[in-house]
């Protein structure tokens, strides 16, 4: 009778550990699709296009004959475009971030904006992309240019700069604050003197991963009328300095994502070769700045102990 | 006397410093107020331009025939105004996507957080990481030329084996345009968004829950699935409100890989046009403002902001409905 009893017992607790395998097995097959999934994206790009990646295809312009082209208009034209949002992307979003989490007062204001910044991260992004058609475009008449694009992917990315600036903000003691205003800081000094260099390492993480979102977006430029073909490059700054310096603002662009679409839309395997390339330039673009990311947090997280 | 002079010299000159440092603080705190209000001014922004050309699209299409009418045809000689092909691909893309992402999203995060080893995780997560950060066109790309061609030959492998000796050309052979790579792509594009929030909903329950649970002779699998998951479903809802978001709002996939056919249709082997992807190829042409052309990518754009806004209401509405305090 009793062993029949423990028997059962046995039993149930066997069956019960036989789903906690089950259950891993099938997790780690779960995890296994992921990870399958990204080795052939990357295998597939890079079977197809890193032989078509040479000096030729960096330094060459758009053109009609896919042996010929390359993706020169495409990687200035993204390095411009992320200038362009670093420098409003930077200043606008440290100092948000510092406002809501050091001056904010609990009043509605402050709920207002904490309410519409966690809206505005889940925007879909092409709808960035038509605020800029109508707004920068039509309304300040900026063009289909480079400060239009940095302008709108700098909207785009904002809601994560701020959000991660109060994140790193946060992390900082309060002690820290205390000891500052105890040596007869005024509250911006002790921000400029000591919150900003001690939090700089979250704050640096967000930017980067803002940025490695942006340099991908593809849909809100288009929207904006980013260009497929272009075959001349920005002026210089430097070719009529102080009068045209910045006139490459407003020139006509591409970049790498868009680039990239255009080549897949087409219907000649010999542009999707193209394509493939753009995409291993592309990923790794995004490679190295997710990768810088990582390793930013593991160092200043050894680094600072509070 | 001279002692009290410097004195009396030195507290005006430390007022005076000390009253221009207050001046200076409140601009700078004045500077950083209008800096957070940017992000109000562009939701205005947003809303403005949408509802503003939409007003004008609504002028000229009543809101009957474009929630009604099942055919969009704005750039045919006899235009047809009517959402609703748009809506079910953007509604079939975001089904498949979530067949996929949410249970293979759920399973991940559950994993992670009950089971793994820190060490797993440690190298898990930046994978899981790299998997978010792929631009979308890249994904669109694999789909259109590694995801498709494979189910075309599954499928086409399949129904050999259970339909054999029939011709070649009798068996479905799935169109190099369809809503289901799209759609099962997009749905591995936003794992990583749903199981790294369930897996911070998770890892926030107090380790007291599972212990008692533990205590009661539960084990892992139990514990996970009737004591750290109701816990934390809160945060769970809203990882998946962030992943339907997501999805609906993901343009470049469907549009490289769905096709640009705007055609009423709720089958995922079928392709079709999604309301991102519509706006996409409309602004990949010359349009001229003012046209109505011009402003149905607005009022599409308007349809879109309202779904999405939509399901953060709901979103918002679960995660307090279930949240637990602790």
């Amino acid at each position: 009778m009793q062993s029949q009893e423990i028997q059962r017992l046995r039993a149930n607790i066997n069956r019960r550990k036989l789903w906690d395998y089950i259950f891993v097995i099938v997790a780690i097959l779960s995890l296994f699709v992921g990870i399958l999934t990204l080795i052939a994206l990357v295998l597939q790009l890079a079977i197809t296009g890193v032989p078509r990646i040479n000096w030729e295809f960096f330094t060459s312009f758009a053109d009609p004959e896919a042996g010929l082209a390359g993706i020169l208009t495409a990687w200035v034209g993204s390095c411009l475009v992320m200038l362009v949002t670093i420098v409003m992307t930077v200043p606008v979003g440290i100092a948000s971030g510092i406002y809501l989490e050091e001056y904010a007062r609990k009043n509605w204001i402050s709920a207002l904006i904490e309410i519409n910044i966690a809206n505005l991260a889940g925007v879909p992004s092409i709808i960035y992309g038509l605020l800029a058609l109508g707004v920068f475009v039509q309304q300040f008449k900026l063009g289909e240019s480079i400060l239009t694009a940095g302008l709108t992917l700098s909207l785009l990315i904002l809601p994560v700069v701020i959000v991660t600036t109060r994140e790193a903000l946060k992390s900082v003691p309060n002690t820290l604050r205390e000891a500052a205003y105890a040596m007869g800081a005024s509250k911006w000094q002790m921000i400029w003197d000591h919150l900003l260099p001690s939090s700089a390492g979250g704050i640096l993480t967000g930017i980067i991963v803002g940025l490695s979102r942006a340099i991908g977006e593809t849909a809100p430029l288009v929207t904006i009328g980013a260009l497929t073909f272009i075959a001349f490059l920005p002026d210089s700054p430097f070719v009529d300095f102080p009068s045209k310096a910045f006139a490459w603002l407003e020139a006509p662009f591409t970049v790498m994502p868009i680039q990239m679409f255009n080549w897949v839309s087409r219907p000649e395997p010999e542009f999707q070769l193209n394509a493939a390339a753009a995409g291993v330039v592309l990923i790794m673009m995004t490679l190295i700045m997710n990768g810088l990311a990582v390793y930013l947090r593991y160092y200043f997280r050894k680094r600072i102990k509070w | 006397m001279t002692k009290e002079i410097s004195v009396g010299f030195l507290s005006t000159a430390r007022s005076n410093h000390t009253q221009k440092r207050r001046i200076i603080d409140k601009l700078i705190e004045i500077c950083l107020f209008l800096a957070a209000l940017s992000s109000v001014l562009t939701t205005f922004g947003i809303m403005q331009i949408l509802i503003g050309e939409a007003w004008q699209f609504f002028q000229q299409v009543t809101i009957f025939e474009f929630l009604t009418s099942t055919e969009w045809t704005p750039l045919f000689a006899e235009p047809k105004y009517g959402i609703l092909p748009l809506i079910s691909g953007t509604l079939v893309t975001t089904g498949v996507a979530l067949v996929l992402a949410i249970p293979l999203g759920t399973i991940i995060a559950i994993y992670l957080s009950e089971f793994a080893s820190d060490r797993l995780r440690e190298v898990v997560k930046p994978i899981l990481e790299i998997l978010a950060g792929i631009p979308s066109v890249v994904y669109g790309y694999f789909a259109l030329l590694f995801v498709t061609p494979l189910l075309q030959f599954v499928i086409l492998e399949v129904q050999k084996i259970f339909m054999p000796g029939l011709e070649e050309f009798d068996y479905f052979i799935l169109p190099g345009f369809n809503m289901l790579s799209a759609g099962l792509v997009m749905g591995i594009s936003i794992v990583p968004f749903i199981s790294s929030i369930s897996e911070d909903a998770m890892r926030a329950v107090p380790l007291q829950m599972r212990e008692g649970s533990y205590a009661m002779g539960a084990t892992r699998l139990q514990t996970a699935i009737k004591v750290v998951l109701p816990s934390a479903i809160s945060g769970i809802m809203a990882a998946y409100i962030l992943g339907i978001s997501r999805a609906i709002g993901q343009t470049m996939i469907v549009a490289i890989a769905a096709g640009l056919q705007p055609i009423y249709t709720w089958n995922p082997l079928d392709g079709a046009a999604t309301i991102s992807a519509y706006i996409v190829q409309v602004s990949q042409g010359d349009i001229a403002r003012g046209t109505l052309e011009y402003q149905t990518i607005f009022a599409a754009g308007l349809t879109l902001v309202l779904i999405t806004l939509l399901l953060n209401i709901i979103g918002f509405f679960l995660t307090k409905r279930f949240r637990e305090v602790y």
